[in-house]
């Protein structure tokens, strides 16, 4: 998953635990030497890809900058792994109706530069992401604020009417008003995400220099950008939020592939991986013991259906058994066992594993291996049209392997052809999700965006919206997905969700495949290395060994 | 002489024209759109895609922008900027071109020291051990792929023996930069070995050599000059290509050892379809060509006393 992605979430509880357990393992050997001893301006390096852009709060997508971005950037707010929210620069977010919400500052915060973090800082910021003239990929964040739709019309060829955000009011110094166009339970939850952090006021006089050269609020302030082969951020000593870095600084260093990081991870070049390559995966638990990372992260793997191609819509809409028992000829177990050695997680419902709102076996019986049950599915439901199914993947993304293990399996278990229709690279497969050339299946992904259960529901199989490029549309669906979206607290509407995924069995907008795992790992000179749920290391929780 | 070279030099500006516009035209017949891209899997939306494509000035007709293009390219040495991030392609392009000329030189005098040494050593010995050896280690070096190659160097060299570190670091120094050298330069090499194998034991059976024998002119004359300066002929010709070939070649051998070179950048832009960064890299690449092969043209005159450039 190292192409697009979007949110960066932290867990406090993970970070806790594992240093708990980093304590544990100090202790023994701290005792014999003072090797051990924790520096607490020790810099530590760490494996990153080129960021894709530059270093925008706004266009920060895809998971190498976001990394960086973290470390720079605070926002409002964090949330734990149980699902509540921990105010970094808020005091506190409140709101009575889900519709509008007042953000009260923590006072004192200043910026990397020495300027203060004020009211302005945040909505100045907002405007400037939001706004259609600056073009950033992340603006759509701000469209439950009232007065999007003026400053950012989504039409092709649509003029811009106002440059301000109407719903956004600073009341003083340190608190401002949100307004949204309609209720949204959970939208204290987004606030949590990059786009949402305030800049300094010199970004506006040259953004072009911010992009390069960012002025956070964050527990790093930038040092260098040496383009395709490092990034250097250090401690920033005035930092007054609760996730403080015990570490002075963090080295992005460049790899062309993963395989020489691991191999420098090996020879002690590098502190810290965020991912091992196909060719290491079997060995990489014996070569590194205890410092081997194997763990779940909110992400999930589908084939989704494209519900435009004539095999699904002509002569007549296809009945969902069919698709319930493709997935049910899919033996998850098997695959991610042998083919995807064990880097994945057998899914049992849409929701991935992390958010709020995920139930365990949410799509019950639909996602279990069963081929005898699958061919009465499949028949009951008048049989896969034309007999043959293809699943669209891009070949560049090491996604050939598992797409033949999945047709192998529905083709052994049923009697319905099934082959891989491969596409050169990501663009090209892109190309043909955006303009509706899919003839039957195709691979999709999603990481969260906000960790509650509505992203990975609303935000794929709504009507219309960014995420359903299969063209799922049932109006029942969507009437469901707008009462949850109005429930009068987050608790309502996390079980209307719920309720909701349970529900996804009677229509099956997409076959869930199977979860993410972290497979990393880090050197010895490290400790207290967690992954937060997009799977990026926490950078401030590191301790550097003397 | 003079005219020769001005005619030569001449003949570069079609050929320049020519290859910009092809790839030009190919990358923009790719399937896949770059802005598109640039918002991965999750999209923007249509209002935001059309700003953008104005901002890079991609919502003009494609005549258009390569006329652009070309203009900034020649007026102002301007290669326009990266659709992804922004950069300034020359910048990029001066980021990359730097180490990989390094690596480049450093395996074109592997190639050119082994490869020809090997190639004599065969070719005075033709049919003996010697050169039997060399011909079954020059066929063992084409038949391996350099990926084998590289992974076994870095496995034999870095981790069971522990000699060389197994990439090259951040800050690259030269001592790095042998093993990769020795990677792509490796399979050149036996084909400079070949060459000069084959070209030599051929013209140890001239005329002109019997001649020079003849007249009792010392051996090492006989060798060095007499028979050395017309085998070489071939092998120059190989040896000037292959400079461009391993500037622009070196993808897999730059993969393997981290090398942040311009392999790399190849391979990124045609993936992201960055065009002006694909026409940039490939007109400096023919430049490179251009000049090697009228270097050779001239080489040839100086080597042949019987060719002669009006």
């Amino acid at each position: 998953m190292r192409g697009a992605k979007s949110a960066k979430w932290v867990t406090g509880a993970i970070i806790v635990a594992l240093a708990a357990t980093a304590c544990g393992g100090g202790k023994s050997d701290g005792g014999s030497d003072a090797k051990g001893a924790v520096d607490p301006n020790g810099i530590f390096s760490i494996e990153l890809g080129e960021p894709e852009k530059p270093l925008l709060t706004g266009d920060t997508m895809e998971s190498n900058g976001s990394a960086v971005m973290s470390g720079l950037f605070s926002t409002l707010v964090d949330y734990k792994a149980d699902g509540s929210l921990e105010m970094i620069n808020a005091e506190s977010v409140t709101t009575t109706d889900s519709k509008t919400w007042t953000v009260k500052l923590k006072p004192g915060w200043t910026f990397h530069d020495g300027t203060p973090v004020t009211s302005k800082s945040y909505v100045d910021a907002w405007n400037w992401n939001a706004s259609l003239k600056n073009a950033q990929g992340l603006a759509s964040w701000f469209a439950d604020i009232k007065g999007y739709d003026k400053v950012h019309p989504d039409a092709e060829g649509a003029k811009q009417a106002a440059d301000k955000l109407e719903g956004l009011k600073v009341v003083d110094e340190t608190t401002f008003k949100i307004e949204l166009s309609k209720a949204v339970p959970y939208f204290g939850h987004k606030l949590a995400y990059i786009v949402f952090a305030p800049m300094a006021e010199s970004f506006y006089k040259d953004p072009i220099a911010g992009g390069q050269k960012p002025v956070g609020n964050g527990p790093y302030k930038f040092k260098t950008w040496d383009h395709k082969k490092k990034i250097e951020i250090t401690r920033f000593d005035g930092y007054k939020g609760p996730n403080k870095a015990k570490n002075g600084g963090v080295l992005f260093k460049n790899y062309t592939t993963v395989e020489a990081a691991y191999e420098d991870l090996k020879s002690g070049n590098v502190d810290v991986l965020r991912t091992i390559g196909p060719k290491d995966l079997p060995v990489y638990r014996q070569d590194l013991g205890d410092r081997a990372v194997d763990q779940a992260y909110s992400a999930i793997q589908t084939v989704a259906v494209a519900f435009y191609a004539d095999q699904w819509k002509k002569p007549k809409p296809i009945d969902p058994r069919v698709i319930q028992g493709l997935s049910m000829a899919i033996d998850r177990a098997t695959i991610t066992k042998t083919v995807l050695n064990g880097t994945r997680e057998p899914a049992t419902g849409w929701v991935a594993k992390g958010v709020l709102g995920y139930q365990p076996n949410a799509a019950g019986d639909v996602t279990t291996f069963n081929p005898a049950k699958a061919k009465e599915l499949i028949k009951a439901g008048g049989g896969v049209p034309g007999n043959k199914i293809s699943i669209q993947f891009n070949a560049d993304g090491g996604h050939k392997e598992w797409v033949d293990a999945v047709c192998n399996s529905i083709q052994q278990a049923t009697t319905v052809q099934c082959v891989g229709d491969g596409k050169p690279d990501f663009q090209a497969d892109l190309q043909a999700r955006k303009t509706k050339q899919v003839k039957s299946f195709y691979r999709s992904g999603w990481v969260l965006d906000y960790p509650v259960n509505a992203n990975f529901i609303s935000d794929l199989f709504r009507t219309g919206a960014a995420g359903n490029q299969g063209d799922f549309s049932n109006k029942e669906l969507d009437a469901k997905i707008a009462k949850a979206d109005s429930a009068a607290t987050l608790d309502d509407s996390v079980k209307a969700y719920q309720a909701i995924e349970k529900d996804l069995i009677n229509y099956m907008p997409s076959i869930p495949l199977w979860y993410y795992k972290v497979n990393a790992g880090y050197s010895e000179k490290v400790s207290g290395v967690a992954y937060g749920q997009d799977g990026d290391p926490i950078l401030t929780g590191v301790e550097v060994k003397k | 002489m003079g005219r020769y070279v001005a005619r030569r030099l001449l003949q570069m500006i079609p050929v320049f024209f020519g290859t910009t516009l092809l790839i030009f035209a190919m990358v923009h017949l790719l399937p896949g759109d770059p802005v598109l891209a640039m918002f991965g899997d999750k999209g923007a939306d249509p209002a935001t895609l059309a700003a953008k494509r104005h901002e890079l000035g991609l919502d003009k007709p494609e005549w258009q922008q390569y006329l652009f293009y070309m203009r900034d390219m020649i007026l102002h040495l301007d290669f326009g900027t990266q659709i992804r991030n922004g950069r300034p392609v020359t910048e990029v392009l001066g980021d990359a071109f730097p180490i990989t000329l390094q690596l480049a030189v450093l395996a074109f005098a592997i190639e050119l020291v082994f490869g020809i040494g090997l190639g004599i050593i065969g070719g005075l010995r033709a049919g003996r051990l010697a050169d039997n050896l060399i011909l079954i280690f020059t066929l063992l070096i084409i038949s391996i792929p350099v990926f084998v190659l590289g992974y076994i160097i870095k496995m034999v060299f870095a981790f069971n023996l522990g000699w060389i570190a197994p990439n090259v670091s951040t800050e690259p120094v030269l001592s790095e930069m042998l093993a990769p050298a020795i990677v792509l330069g490796g399979l050149s090499l036996a084909y400079v070995a070949r060459l000069t194998r084959t070209s030599m034991a051929e013209n140890l059976r001239a005329d002109y050599m019997r001649t020079a024998v003849a007249k009792g002119l010392p051996r090492r004359r006989v060798i060095g000059v007499h028979l050395m300066r017309n085998s070489m002929i071939p092998v120059v010709t190989f040896l000037g290509t292959d400079i461009g070939a391993l500037m622009g070649g070196a993808v897999v051998t730059e993969f393997i050892f981290n090398i942040h070179g311009v392999g790399g950048v190849i391979a990124e832009s045609i993936s992201r379809r960055e065009g002006s960064t694909l026409v940039g890299l490939v007109t400096i690449l023919v430049i490179v060509y251009l000049v090697t092969s009228l270097l050779i043209d001239l080489l040839y005159a100086v080597l042949d006393p019987r060719i002669r450039y009006a």
